[in-house]
């Protein structure tokens, strides 16, 4: 167990940080549909071609995309492998937090109606 | 209409963030977290039940609690209360234990400070859960993941639509 949390830990720190950002979680789920070049990922974000790149390196040093240069265009992937145990573990957290709140949505509203509230 | 979710992790802090309205009063939401008879109704996650050992809702007194699977499988935890400030605010530490209540020492505990807040006629809950270090949230994501405490989604399409 020790020798696979030693394994998992830089991972998990580049990709708390990675995921951290809202324009990288878009990219994100936009290589989700699949791959697609650099000016195409940046277009819906507005931001100048070096502030977006930084957000590229950032995903790219997680382990969560590639890129790889063809001519001029540099176009960039999903490396659907390297989604770690971190992610997996969050993903269920939110999970959980959902289907909780949902119980309680539900609770409450069989209180009011046991109080007669609106 | 969906309520609002926000799910957020921060990596510098080493803390999740829960946020959601609640279309209730704040009295009853605080009820609802602080009374083990109502927990017993909401706090496990489906398909997963609750089921309470011990409850003291006092500064310096504890929940001790099961989620329980459907095939019997229980997981047991402790709340011990830290603060309570009726109906606005409490911060608790959270742990792993077994049914006796007693503490998992090899396992990390976590903080949580619960605020209640009002926003027009709904009730605001922010759960900020926060881990003592980047190795301490780690060693709990290798026990969940080998003790599948949860519904595991595998597949990286699902995965994604929680990221938006």
């Amino acid at each position: 167990m020790v020798c696979h949390m030693e394994n998992y830990s830089p991972v998990l720190n580049d990709v708390f940080h990675a995921l951290a950002d809202p324009t990288r979680r878009s990219v994100i789920a936009r290589l989700g549909s699949g791959s697609a070049s650099i000016k195409e990922l940046a277009e819906p974000f507005g931001l100048g071609l070096p502030s977006f790149l930084k957000h590229i390196k950032v995903l790219e040093s997680s382990g969560l995309i590639a890129s790889e240069k063809v001519g001029r265009v540099r176009t960039c992937k999903l490396r659907r492998g390297n989604l770690t145990a971190a992610e997996k573990w969050f993903n269920e957290q939110r999970t959980a937090w959902e289907s909780r709140y949902e119980n309680l949505d539900n609770l409450l509203t069989t209180l009011k109606g046991e109080k007669g509230e609106s | 209409m969906k309520a609002k979710f926000d799910f957020l992790v921060d990596k510098d802090k080493n803390t999740i963030t829960i946020k959601r309205e609640f279309s209730a009063k704040r009295q009853l939401v605080w009820d609802c977290y602080t009374k083990s008879e109502l927990l017993d109704k909401w706090f496990a996650p489906k398909p997963l039940t609750t089921k309470t050992k011990f409850m003291d809702f006092s500064e310096g007194g504890h929940w001790h609690y099961a989620m329980v699977e459907p095939n019997g499988q229980e997981y047991w935890g402790r709340m011990d209360y830290q603060t309570i400030q009726p109906i606005d605010n409490y911060t608790a530490l959270d742990g792993f234990c077994d049914d006796t209540g007693a503490l998992n020492p090899e396992l990390p505990r976590s903080k949580w400070d619960v605020t209640f807040s009002d926003v027009a006629t709904h009730t605001l809950v922010e759960t900020v859960v926060f881990y003592t270090s980047a190795e301490a949230l780690q060693q709990v994501i290798q026990m969940g993941l080998k003790e599948g405490l949860t519904s595991t989604l595998e597949r990286l399409d699902e995965l994604l639509l929680t990221l938006n």
